[in-house]
């Protein structure tokens, strides 16, 4: 971002007089006060921020925001969330959603309004369960997951909301964790600074009903074996000595450590602006313990917005057809 | 020569044979020469069925007048028939004695088999009962344009016209409406021009010189009042209406639609006209359109969907949505024959109960319906008009009859139009005062505060809200008085509409009440009954939620009420507990619009028991 603007706001400036309700100890806490930092050094004057959310722990953020918010139905952001562009493209537009509301029952929405490439910045806060009906299981739960309405473990196959998002065209495609702030505010700066549909999965901590499923990747001993930090242009590495990396065997990543006839050359790089996604596609199916899983921007490339794309569309329009003609139509007669 | 005051006339015959070209020939041909005129297409049942077959049979009616015509008529006068299965499929709707044109090439044995027959209909006098005009159109057509070099194909699109000339002669209707047509479409193709012209003219030639002896038929012009007219069906007055309600409103007007038919040709038709501040958006489903809509008035525009019955059902989740956060938006449902997918290119009166009470929890919202095709421009400007003075969403109920009939309309100039200007909430004072985003008006309605608005910045949504800040509140006491202020504001509307007004006698006997679509039916039905001397008033309710204050007064002036409709007595059903009478429901579910004779027949019953 850039630094020579001065910030308009400040954090406490963006803060609402009403009382925060997540559980002590959420994740969302952390996801709340970053965001509020990253708003506040955007430029963009707080009533053009617009907050819109769908249900769940995660549907509540935009009442702790000063600024605009609308607190819609069960999956239904997306789609309020473009109307609203429709109506008024100048006004930056964040969704909040959890993985229940994006992915149960928001999924159709959230993927037409990926494909469209509607300029908003889209956050999934990922906590692999659903905390405020209490606990039962989620589309991004881990096969195996026990919860209230999984006793036995879950059954069914997980969703990734990052595969998701890139099969629907988004043309912005992240993932972050909650308590690394710093790469988080990194991360939410370049998704406020995209044009498109930017999207980006949070993984967020539910003390209650989840707590500590990712440990793995925030646990400081272990972490650099678990997650790969992914930068454009670098090799995919990672490991506390960063001499373990991943290579393609086929079409299948495998993971490699060098030496041994292996070399920095066989490491992947990362390319986030590759023309087609199946690189960032393939990183976004990486899930431990068998792979280390990535943080950072899988794909960030430019195509016209939906609002760009309507404007030229209805400049092409017939503007010599006034209403005055409409009505008229093209056969109507005088009675004198 | 015979005289009519009014003749309903279908032209049947396959895809191919081009009838809703000549039904819309003969409509603009009839409205310009100074008749009223209601047509109705019948479109075949499915998109491609086999030529020849009955289910590919597809019709346009025109009924047209020298007195107004509320109805594309019933019975027929005329039948226009171009193979043996479009006369199977209609010929039960024509009067004995009616005019019966067929083109007698089509009636070879493969055809009338085809269709069901087990001999040639047109022979052994099986059409005594009718006045018969054989024509060899096949024949007479080819050899009107046999100087004229064209394809086969091409040949065969002309014997539309030759048909249209036919019907021209029986009607004394002119040819000039058609001709400039003909010269107009095919600007490009002048050996159609030449083709089509010829065709037309002989065909109208062999009226005149056949069919003489028998003589045609004249329908004098009406006496319409002053001014500009034009033939409209349902669907273009409700997409004139939203162009007009963005005008007068000065709002972009945000349209967001999943192609449900018949709400498909609503979208189509805003898309076709593409108006500057206008944005049409085909939603990925129903309810991401009202979304779409609600998230666009949230933003300051005019939030609008077009869908049928399964379409509301879908939304209903989000109109809660729109009647707790209290955005102005409007939805406009061109009912078909449910439940479910039911039967999507029929008619049905069914989702009235649906539109009053469709949503969880209480949830209070303004009804309309228009009462003809033309209506539907009025009824766009008065929803949206009071969708923002109340900041509600707003259901219209049209449905698939309306939808596609068409009638004549006097079109209003701009002056003519409603005032709308809209002013969105601005700050108040010097800001040192938290903005109430819950705030009433005298109309108790919220004010319209607009990302982008320095100063009210507020969070709106799906929550309980708490008196005036608008926070989210589950105080018990406060949801009571919630409920009550979202159901009063609604009610309150009644203090500004029109009192419902009576046609007939003030007191009576009996009063047919209706809304919707059935207008031109009851209307018509209360007028030959009362010319019978039968003491019946007819009365039609444009707004259903609320009702006009008046309407219980009304309803006990008479004896009897009769409530006609095309479901199973719901508004009958609202009016007897809303008003405490004993009102009675006359209930077809067919799929069509009432016969005149189906509620005569009732009124009968009703007055002379
Ligand atoms: S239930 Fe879980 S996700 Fe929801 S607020 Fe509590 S800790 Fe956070």
């Amino acid at each position: 971002m850039s630094t020579n603007v001065l910030p308009l706001l400040t954090p406490s400036d963006l803060t609402s007089d009403r009382e925060v309700r997540w559980c002590p100890g959420c994740g969302d806490f952390s996801i709340l006060s970053q965001l509020k930092k990253v708003l506040a050094v955007l430029g963009v004057p707080r009533e053009n921020l617009v907050f819109i959310s769908g249900l769940g722990c995660a549907g509540r953020l935009p009442y702790y925001l000063s600024t605009y918010g609308f607190h819609g139905s069960y999956g239904r952001a997306p789609a309020l969330a473009t109307g609203l562009k429709l109506a008024n493209p100048d006004l930056q537009v964040w969704v909040v959603t959890g993985d229940g509301d994006a992915l149960s029952a928001g999924a159709g929405h959230l993927i037409h309004a990926l494909r469209r490439n509607v300029d908003l910045k889209i956050l999934l806060f990922n906590n692999e369960v659903f905390g405020l009906t209490k606990g039962q299981t989620s589309p991004t739960a881990r096969a195996g997951t026990c919860t209230k309405s999984t006793p036995e473990g879950s059954v069914e196959a997980s969703l990734r909301p990052l595969s998701i998002a890139l099969a629907a065209e988004a043309t912005f495609v992240a993932r972050t964790i909650d308590v690394d702030v710093n790469h988080m505010s990194e991360v939410l700066e370049k998704a406020a600074a995209h044009r498109g549909s930017a999207f980006v999965e949070i993984y967020q901590n539910c003390k209650i009903f989840n707590d500590g499923v990712f440990d793995y990747a925030t646990d400081a001993t272990i972490k650099a074996d678990t997650v790969i930090y992914l930068e454009h242009g670098r090799p995919l590495l990672f490991g506390k000595d960063r001499n373990q990396g991943l290579r393609l065997n086929g079409f299948e990543p495998e993971v490699v450590t060098l030496g041994h006839g292996i070399r920095i050359d066989d490491v992947l790089i990362h390319d986030e602006k590759a023309s087609e996604p199946t690189l960032a596609f393939l990183l976004s199916r990486l899930i431990g313990p068998q792979f280390p899983e990535c943080l950072g921007v899988f794909r960030s490339v430019q195509r016209p917005t939906h609002a760009e794309l309507l404007d030229e569309s209805f400049r092409l329009g017939d503007p010599a057809r006034k209403l005055e003609s409409l009505l008229a139509g093209d056969e109507s007669w005088v009675v004198a | 020569m015979q005289e009519r005051d009014s003749v309903a006339i279908r032209f049947a015959g396959d895809a191919a044979d081009g009838m809703p070209f000549v039904g819309a020939q003969f409509t603009a041909t009839s409205a310009i020469h100074g008749n009223t005129v209601c047509t109705l297409p019948d479109p075949p049942a499915e998109i491609r069925a086999p030529a020849g077959t009955l289910p590919g049979v597809s019709g346009f009616q025109v009924h047209f007048g020298k007195l107004a015509v509320h109805t594309p008529g019933e019975s027929l006068q005329a039948l226009v028939a171009m193979n043996p299965a479009s006369l199977k499929a209609n010929l039960f709707d024509l009067e004995p004695g009616g005019l019966l044109i067929v083109n007698s090439d089509a009636f070879c044995a493969e055809e009338w088999e085809k269709a069901g027959y087990v001999a040639n209909p047109l022979e052994n006098g099986l059409m005594q009962g009718y006045r018969l005009v054989a024509v060899p159109m096949d024949q007479l057509n080819r050899e009107a344009v046999a100087r004229v070099k064209l394809s086969s194909r091409e040949v065969e699109r002309c014997k539309s016209c030759f048909a249209l000339g036919v019907a021209f002669w029986f009607y004394e209707r002119p040819l000039e409406t058609t001709l400039a047509w003909i010269h107009d479409t095919y600007a490009k193709n002048p050996p159609m021009i030449e083709a089509s012209t010829r065709t037309l003219k002989t065909g109208y030639q062999y009226g005149e010189t056949c069919s003489a002896p028998l003589g045609h038929y004249r329908v004098g012009k009406a006496e319409n009042s002053a001014g500009r007219f034009r033939q409209i069906t349902g669907t273009k007055a409700l997409a004139l209406g939203l162009l007009a309600a963005a005008q007068q409103t000065n709002l972009p007007l945000v349209f967001a639609s999943f192609p449900l038919p018949p709400a498909n040709e609503l979208l189509h038709q805003l898309c076709e006209w593409k108006q500057p501040g206008v944005k049409v958006i085909q939603a990925e489903d129903d309810l991401a359109a009202l979304n779409l809509a609600l998230g666009a008035s949230f933003g300051g525009a005019l939030g609008v969907t077009a869908t049928t019955g399964p379409g509301l059902a879908l939304q209903s989740e989000t109109l809660g949505l729109a009647v707790i956060s209290e955005l102005p938006c409007v939805v406009i449902d061109l009912q078909r024959a449910g439940p479910s997918a039911g039967m999507p290119t029929k008619s049905e009166q069914a989702d009235l109960l649906q539109a009053l009470h469709g949503r969880n929890g209480e949830c209070p919202l303004i009804v309309l319906a228009p009462a003809t095709p033309a209506d539907g421009f009025a009824i766009v400007l008065e929803a949206v008009r009071l969708a923002i003075r109340y900041m509600t969403p707003v259901i219209v109920l049209s449905d698939t009859f309306l939808a596609q009939s068409a009638e004549t309309w006097r079109v209003p100039s701009l002056q003519e139009l409603p005032e709308m200007g809209v002013t969105h909430a601005v700050p108040t004072g010097n800001g040192s005062s938290a903005f109430l985003p819950y705030e009433r008006d005298t109309h108790l309605a919220r004010p319209w505060a607009v990302p982008g608005t320095a100063g009210l910045e507020h969070c709106t949504g799906g929550l309980e809200k708490e008196e005036r800040t608008g926070n989210v509140s589950y105080d018990p006491l406060n949801h009571q008085r919630m409920v009550a202020m979202r159901a009063r504001k609604i009610a309150g509307v009644a203090d500004e509409l029109p009192p419902l007004e009576v046609q007939g006698p003030a007191h009576g006997e009996l009063l047919v009440i209706g809304w919707g679509s059935t207008f031109g039916a009851i209307r018509t039905a209360t007028e030959r009954c009362r010319s019978k001397g039968l003491a019946v008033a007819s009365a039609h309710l444009r707004h259903l939620n609320p009702l006009p204050q008046n309407v219980g007064a009304i309803l006990r002036c008479y004896r009897r009420v009769l409530v006609p409709e095309l479901n199973a007595g719901q508004l009958c059903s609202v009016l007897r507990s809303a008003y405490l009478i004993d009102a009675i429901s006359l209930s077809q579910l067919q799929g069509q619009p009432f016969l005149l004779s189906e509620i005569e027949r009732k009124i009968e019953e009703l007055v002379i028991s």
